[in-house]
């Protein structure tokens, strides 16, 4: 029997279950603290930065031969920004690190922090996209030309003609305005000088430890075995802990340079207003519709803000971009024009969160299909159908090649189980009693596990994508497998264990799976961008062959057969068709021990390694939402939310919903909660959890999943990507049925996350048209 | 996040704490349940150079009954309030608004006296004890003295406890059982402090409301009752049009907190919405 | 001002006697000065619920109490609730149910939930889940803690009224 498909108990689970996880700040016990000194302005020039007497204070002075953080893509429509690991002449926001103070413990650190004696002359900063596009406006760096880092844009197919023709144009500006990926642990790094060595071990709260340590190594002209990067326990990271910070840099120099350990973590307020934002964008959006609902053309102006730097390695492009070539989502449409921007501010620079563009583009496509189906007096759903691309390969207008998918199917099983009908019949009868529900979709096909054949396109100086495995069996016959990958809370140990252990033969409780460790795994790229069941799954499942492969030829001299007749299962090897076997651990034994006896796997021994680099898999959904609104406050609540996921085969379902159960309940959030907020002068107004409102259960409902499961080609198990969808899907879910709601007092919606403020401002609006 | 360094005094006795007050109060403060101060602290937005810890004070935990009041001692937690701890028409209220105020983990440790001297204006205990016209007894070593609502909140986190006062128990006056009363509130997620909240007590005669108190809070920059929105319920039958006009009338006599959730105009529909609530309970 | 106190506390049954800055919150004693690591911080300022311990039984933020505070309570913490390789009915639940993903938040809820049920076993799920509303979690969308605390319930009804196994 397979072990992939089961409802396997995680293995991660009892350590952390008993309270013997070790995140960073576990492991800095007894390590010297450092707190960073923040700017209190969001633009200026320093004038002086002056320590308290004795103090331990690092300044840019101090780190005058540190390279500056610079991620490029080498293409001529981009700017690259120069981020400074201490802020050297000027500031360019609110909490950008202008000094480190190290010290005995983190109130000590905090109480020199505070005297550290900063003199900034304030400059008028850019904040909003409005402020930093206006004509004159002040740079935030000198080099981007109207604030602008990129400026990209594509034109297919014969837009102006589709336009032309259109019976309905469809026209409105879609906001997603600032949102925190707030992992409830924050960032942390804690580096180590080892006297005996020379080597630094720098343990960090992070997804990415080889790029992280390439990062550091090439800003402090270090080689890179000189230092160790772990990512030990993480409590969680969703992007904000994919890119190389200042501060990991910093820790590794003043533990080098004070031979120490030092030790930064985080603090919530830090986290809120100085780790990576993410969101603020805006769309115009235009689609040209032909009268039966089907979409001709598209037309759009995207705009990013981007914050004050780029991030490291996918630049701050990687919003614009993705936004850009994905817009059209599940959409077939010939005709496409758009301009995509990334614009800075004087603001916490952005990092991919979740979806990265995509709940922004979704939300406003879905909102798109609503609007026109709306303003057409068509049936939403129908208008949807007409245009999802249902023959597959389909190559899209950008020339995105989605490999096969049940983008209709999902829909269509998610509207009969809401029972549309009796909906709409309840919706009534709750409307003569002043009770406003509302039923939204959401329909998207999200593109994963892809490698460097997508993400080279993008032109990034460092081209990430592929996975590399090491997998070797001991002479216990119990496999290890290293894998560059970096699980932080998605149960991939697990997965990958269930993965192998059916290529390999043996149960996946005698798989150990090694992640986080540059001293122990192969480069890689860490875990984002919901790729590492796929990708790193790729090449687990290419090593595991080999590795039965090898396990086959020893099995095949101990018992005398041919290695093709030989299979491997629960443990044991097993001559076909005969009742002649022989447990694994003794073929372990062998071929470790009497290995003269199997020369055709004397190089190898058994070990493999394997690498995986596929160009994705196309993973769909339809979300769907019923909500009440509370006309005298504005509050929405959702009654019910269902999610019908296309992820291809499920390794392990229950692991799948529960990436699912995460992203949907970001999603709402994102819809309806969560919002970093700045006043005009780059201060920000939401730097506490009392203020930053993430959702507790009493916001999430329960989440209904269907599982469809389209077997694709695209990737060699089988599996798409899961980890983001839901923080893709339901923000357009959600609108929708808020709109849907609120259809009786002609609102419509084209922002989130829309509060109840706004609910209630736009009946305001809409009662003064009325009279 | 770590808390400035300060001195700490742990007395066992009232009379302790009052001299300490009396040397410290200045510069110091007084240590209840700690979950406003403490986050307070850990942001070093509050840097007492004293904190004078009174949960040692046995004597200063206990409710009860006493001449025509519910006597509330500076130690009673908010979670005893959860259930019934008083009789007549406080017996029902107490723990409605009691669940309402945070979390179960705040519960545990935060105290309603404690509220009261932090006088944050979305207080629960806040808005109760400004609509019962609540008895807030003051101790220092100078003396005691009784305050009342309107004169005790004198604005957001403010009051007019003098430095060495420690605010010793708070007595609300008890109401019969003729009494009907409804609370409500607010907020964007469970738990939070709320962006609007109204209590309301009336005393319905033969389908007519003959008297009325209506407290708001979190909506201005401190509790109070509201007149204009009693005077429009006495006499009336408590229907729509009457809650309509109390809710205008409050909305109208505020001057509202204006902050990232809720602008003016928010925050009084808010209020509307909250009077209506509150009394469509008290008459429900 | 930076004197130290000495106090002495029962954590997990066991007396500790530790030196502490009166500053020190109890969150940050029990991990640093008591070695107690599972008590997780999440936001210093008692919203998210990860320090959550039990104070004399009740479910308390450490990150909101000093340790001085603490003198003579007795203090549970994550690390106390499995005996030996027997992980309590909440873990096991937990494990069972998925209910964990990157683990940072569940210690917090762990003795949220033990603090609940160990007074009362038989509390409706809506009470149950407006407790659970107390923490903060950013993986799991809360789907399987409430279903892991439901389940756990259900196994510690079936305990003697005397107490734990």
């Amino acid at each position: 029997m397979s072990w992939v498909g089961r409802r396997l108990p995680r293995y991660e689970d009892p350590v952390l279950l008993r309270g013997d996880g070790r995140y960073v700040a576990d492991l800095a016990r007894g390590a010297r603290a450092m707190r960073f000194v923040r700017s209190p302005v969001a633009s200026g020039r320093i004038l002086s930065v002056k320590a308290p007497p004795g103090a331990i204070v690092i300044t840019a002075a101090d780190l005058a031969a540190v390279k500056p953080i610079c991620p490029r893509l080498l293409r001529p429509d981009f700017v690259p920004i120069a981020q400074p690991v201490l802020a050297r002449d000027r500031v360019r926001h609110v909490g950008e690190a202008i000094a480190a103070v190290i010290a005995d413990s983190a109130a000590a650190a905090e109480d020199i922090a505070e005297q550290v004696e900063i003199e900034i002359a304030p400059e008028t900063p850019v904040v909003s996209l409005d402020q930093a596009l206006a004509p004159g406006a002040p740079l935030v760096h000198g080099d981007a030309a109207n604030n602008t880092v990129i400026d990209t844009g594509l034109d297919a197919g014969d837009v102006d003609t589709a336009f032309a023709s259109a019976h309905r144009v469809v026209e409105f500006t879609f906001t997603s305005r600032r949102q925190s990926a707030m992992p409830l642990e924050a960032r942390a790094a804690l580096a180590v000088f080892d006297t005996s060595s020379g080597r630094i071990t720098l343990s960090v709260s992070a997804q990415s430890p080889h790029l992280i340590r390439t990062g550091i190594a090439d800003a402090l002209a270090m080689p890179e075995n000189e230092l160790r990067v772990i990512a030990p326990d993480v409590g969680g990271g969703f992007g904000q802990k994919v890119p190389l910070i200042p501060e990991h840099i910093v820790a590794v120099w003043a533990a080098r340079r004070y031979r120490c350990a030092v030790a930064w973590i985080e603090d919530r307020l830090e986290n809120l207003t100085a780790a990576f934002h993410a969101r603020d964008q805006r769309i115009a959006l235009r689609g040209a519709f032909a009268a039966d609902g089907k979409l001709l053309a598209l037309d759009a102006d995207i705009q990013c803000n981007i914050g004050a730097y780029s991030n490291s390695p996918v630049t701050c492009a990687v919003e614009p971009l993705m936004a850009m070539s994905e817009l059209p989502g599940p959409y077939a449409v010939g005709a496409y024009r758009v301009r995509s921007r990334g614009i800075t501010t004087n603001t916490c620079p952005m990092a991919p969160y979740r979806g990265v563009s995509r709940p922004v583009i979704t939300s406003a496509m879905e909102r798109l299909m609503d609007t026109a189906a709306s303003r057409l007096g068509l049936d939403p759903l129908a208008v949807r159908r007409r245009n999802l691309i249902s023959s597959f390969p389909y190559a899209s207008v950008t020339g995105i090649v989605h490999d096969a998918g049940s983008y209709r199917e999902a829909m269509d099983t998610a509207a009969e189980t809401l029972d549309i009908a009796a909906f709409r019949k309840r919706q009534q009868s709750a409307r003569a009693e002043g009770r406003y529900l509302g039923l939204g979709f959401s329909v998207f096909a999200e593109r994963t596990g892809y490698g460097t054949p997508t993400f080279s396109l993008r032109k990034m100086e460092v081209t990430v994508g592929f996975e590399r495995v090491e997998v070797a069996m001991d002479p216990s016959g119990f496999v290890e497998a290293r894998i560059g990958a970096s699980p932080h809370g998605q149960g991939l140990k697990t997965t990958l264990a269930q993965l192998l252990a059916d290529e390999i033969g043996v149960a996946p409780d005698r798989i150990r799976i090694v992640s986080g460790d540059t001293d122990r795994t192969p480069y890689g790229f860490g875990t984002f961008a919901s790729r590492s069941a796929v990708v790193a799954g790729g090449a687990c499942k290419l090593a595991g062959i080999q590795l039965r492969d090898r396990l086959k030829e020893v099995a095949a001299q101990e018992l005398e057969a041919a290695a093709s007749d030989i299979d491997i299962a629960d443990g044991r090897a097993l001559v076909r068709g005969t009742d002649l076997a022989v447990p694994v651990p003794e073929l372990a034994r062998a071929a470790y021990h009497q290995s003269h006896r199997f020369p055709t796997i004397v190089d190898t021994g058994l070990s493999a390694v394997a690498t995986y680099d596929p160009a994705g898999t196309f993973s769909n959904a339809c979300h769907a939402a019923i909500v009440e609104i509370d006309t005298a406050t504005g509050k929405v609540s959702l009654e019910r939310f269902v999610i019908v996921e296309d992820a291809g085969i499920l390794i392990n379902p229950t692991i799948v919903e529960g990436q699912i159960h995460g992203g949907v309940a970001q999603g709402i959030a994102n819809a309806l909660y969560e919002q970093i907020v700045y006043d005009d002068s780059g201060n920000i107004l939401t730097g506490s959890l009392a203020d930053y409102l993430v959702p507790t259960l009493s916001e999430i409902p329960d989440l209904e999943i269907h599982h469809l499961e389209t077997v694709t080609d695209a990737s060699i198990t089988g599996v798409k990507g899961v980890g983001e969808g839901g923080a893709i899907g339901a923000p357009g879910a959600v609108l929708n049925a808020v709109v849907d709601a609120l259809s009786p007092f002609g609102v419509e919606v084209f922002e989130m996350p829309i509060t109840p403020q706004r609910i209630l401002q736009l009946l305001r609006e809409s009662r003064s048209r009325t009279t | 996040m770590k808390p400035a360094a300060f001195r700490y005094f742990a007395p066992r006795t009232v009379e302790e704490a009052l001299d300490l007050l009396a040397e410290h109060g200045d510069d110091g403060k007084i240590l209840a349940g700690g979950q406003s101060l403490v986050p307070a602290m850990n942001f070093r937005l509050a840097r007492p150079a004293s904190l004078i810890d009174i949960n040692r004070i046995a004597a200063l935990d206990y409710l009860r009954e006493e001449a025509g009041a519910l006597r509330i001692g500076a130690l009673a937690r908010h979670a005893r309030f959860e259930r019934p701890v008083a009789s007549g028409a406080l017996g029902p209220f107490l723990p409605r608004v009691a669940h309402q105020i945070a979390h179960l983990p705040i519960r545990v440790r935060g105290t309603f006296a404690g509220s009261l001297a932090h006088a944050d204006p979305a207080s629960e205990w806040c808005v109760v004890a400004a609509t019962l016209d609540a008895e807030l007894v003051a101790e220092s070593r100078r003396g005691t003295r009784n305050l009342r609502p309107d004169e005790y909140f004198t604005g957001a986190l403010t009051t007019a406890l003098e430095p060495d006062e420690l605010l010793t128990e708070i007595r609300l006056p008890l109401l019969g059982d003729q009494w009907r009363s409804g609370f409500a509130e607010f907020s964007r997620r469970a738990g939070d402090y709320a962006l609007a909240m109204c209590a309301a007590f009336l005393r319905i005669e033969q389908g007519r409301i003959v008297e009325a108190r209506i407290g708001l809070g979190g909506a201005a920059d401190r509790p109070a009752r509201i007149a204009a929105a009693e005077r429009l319920l006495i006499g009336s039958d408590g229907g729509d049009d009457a809650k309509r006009a109390a809710g205008d009338a409050a909305a109208q006599a505020i001057e509202p907190l204006v902050d990232v959730q809720a602008d003016a105009e928010y925050r009084r529909d808010l209020v509307r919405a909250m009077v209506n609530r509150a009394v469509a309970q008290a008459c429900g | 001002m930076t004197d130290k106190t000495e106090i002495t506390f029962t954590v997990n049954g066991a007396s500790r006697t530790v030196m502490v800055e009166p500053r020190r919150t109890l969150a940050d004693t029990l991990r640093e000065d008591c070695g107690l690591t599972g008590t997780h911080l999440g936001c210093e300022h008692g919203v998210c619920g990860a320090c959550t311990i039990l104070l004399d039984g009740q479910p308390v933020r450490s990150c909101l109490m000093f340790a001085v505070q603490a003198e003579g309570a007795q203090l549970r913490t994550v690390e106390g609730l499995a005996e030996g390789d027997k992980l309590h009915p909440i873990q096991q639940a937990f494990w069972d149910n998925h209910g964990l993903q990157c683990g940072y938040c569940t210690p917090g809820f762990l003795m949220l939930a033990v603090g609940v049920l160990e007074q009362n076993t038989d509390i409706d799920e809506t009470e149950l889940r407006e407790v659970l509303s107390s923490n903060l979690c950013r993986c799991t969308g809360y789907q399987n803690i409430v279903k892991s605390v439901l389940a756990a319930a259900a196994e510690m009804r079936q305990w003697p009224r005397s107490g734990g196994p």
